[in-house]
């Protein structure tokens, strides 16, 4: 492994939810221009690793570092850079899908509502892009969440299954718009249950119980 | 290209007053209930305007604190269930800065509507015009300081299922003093004595609150966010 203080990296790190122990001493690490492919069964701790990578949760032991400088230290800093995707697109229902781009972008950098606008185009639901997204299918809203991954211009992307709810065009999607992201310079840790055929760096980790 | 804090505030403050206006049901339920519930009692007791004139500002004040515990338990609850509260935490803005900026929209929707329709409900309970500015400035000072209460206990009972309930319990025993000076604010005006002491009171709470209570309500945010 590379010493070095770049990308993220998670320090013998111990989760407890409740009784349960769910993640138990677990180290990782992602350099830029690198994919981890984080899968398992499960309640193997994979959502809890993500939200423990984007400081949410503070794990009981262990760190979480990016660029050699632990998150919880300078969170403002971290959260600049990092942009973190739930399994619930985390959208309100009442707002446009423009309008949830333009609150949630809007807080992390200033964005024109231009760029909003490329970027809907570019996950394929420009056309919806001043509809609530309240009337919205499963699949689109996952669209408009990836749209405000990609608008956010983090450095680092924590994807929670991103493919779910996803047709193949959106499956296809996904995986170029990661490939360009990983070959960009960018580091990103997703979970997927499926197989990534991606043409990049990609590692994979499995979490078992 | 970072978003500055004042930017912040009021990009929030915008977000949280257009998600109130596109369910105007929820912005009207807690304005219709403080009218309803105020002018139920003229109808209920004898029409001799001296007794409601002695009980108004107590009924005015009790209808404007059940009403306003409506609307707080939305405060947070609303976000952290479809995930946009996360999505807020991570935006790299201080947790403050976005229990601030919700707090005050809060208000300006709940609290502020609440002092403009007042005039109404004192006039249905026969409260004179002269004693209008005094009452309202009361309702003023007395909802800022509810809305802080408010952001507390909207922020320890997030996780909680019936939080709104727990939620009356912590906040009302500690809006009780504002029931008793607001009520005696109002009391006095109507009565044409000097109303400087309650309103004092009522100020220096509303200053206590506004500078300690965002540091409470981040830190109980934290706490149910983990």
């Amino acid at each position: 492994m590379n010493s070095a203080p770049e990308g993220l990296r998670i320090e013998k790190v111990h989760v407890w939810r409740g009784e349960r122990h769910v993640l138990k001493g677990l180290s990782l690490e992602v350099q830029p221009r690198e994919l981890l492919h984080v899968s398992g069964p499960n309640g193997t701790g994979k959502t809890t690793l993500l939200r423990v990578a984007s400081g949410l949760l503070r794990p009981e032991q262990g760190t979480v570092s990016w660029m050699g400088r632990s998150i919880s230290s300078s969170p403002g800093q971290y959260q600049a850079v990092m942009a973190y995707c739930a399994h619930e697109p985390a959208l309100k229902n009442d707002l446009t899908a423009l309008e949830n781009l333009r609150f949630a972008v809007g807080l992390k950098r200033r964005v024109t509502l231009q760029e909003l606008h490329t970027v809907l185009d570019c996950t394929g639901v420009g056309s919806i892009a001043d509809l609530p997204t309240r009337v919205l299918s499963a699949g689109q809203r996952r669209r408009v969440a990836l749209a405000r991954v990609l608008a956010m211009r983090a450095t680092l992307w924590l994807l929670d299954e991103p493919y779910s709810n996803l047709d193949a065009s959106g499956t296809e999607l996904i995986s170029g718009l990661l490939q360009a992201h990983v070959e960009g310079g960018g580091a990103a840790v997703v979970v997927a249950h499926h197989a990534l055929t991606l043409d990049c760096n990609v590692r994979r980790l499995e979490l078992n119980s | 290209m970072t978003v500055g804090v004042w930017e912040a505030f009021v990009l929030i403050v915008r977000r949280e007053l257009c998600l109130s206006f596109r369910r105007p049901e929820q912005l009207l339920q807690p304005l219709v209930f403080f009218l309803i519930v105020t002018t139920l009692f003229p109808l209920g007791l004898s029409l001799q305007l001296s007794l409601l004139r002695d009980i108004s500002p107590g009924v005015l004040w009790t209808a404007a604190l059940l009403s306003s515990l409506l609307s707080l338990d939305s405060l947070f609850k609303s976000d952290a269930d479809d995930g946009t509260l996360e999505q807020l935490c991570l935006s790299s803005q201080g947790l403050t800065v976005i229990v601030v900026a919700k707090t005050c929209a809060h208000w300006l929707v709940s609290g502020a509507a609440l002092v403009i329709v007042s005039p109404i409900v004192a006039t249905a309970l026969g409260i004179p015009v002269a004693a209008f500015a005094t009452m309202m400035l009361s309702l003023a000072l007395g909802t800022v300081t509810l809305s802080w209460l408010g952001a507390i206990g909207a922020g320890l009972t997030i996780g909680l299922r019936r939080g709104n309930v727990l939620l009356s319990l912590i906040v009302l025993p500690l809006a009780t003093p504002l029931l008793i000076f607001g009520a005696a604010a109002t009391e006095r005006a109507i009565s044409g004595s000097s109303t400087a002491g309650a309103l004092y009171f009522l100020a220096s709470l509303c200053v206590f609150t506004c500078t300690l209570a965002p540091l409470a309500a981040t830190a109980a945010l934290r706490i149910t966010l983990e």
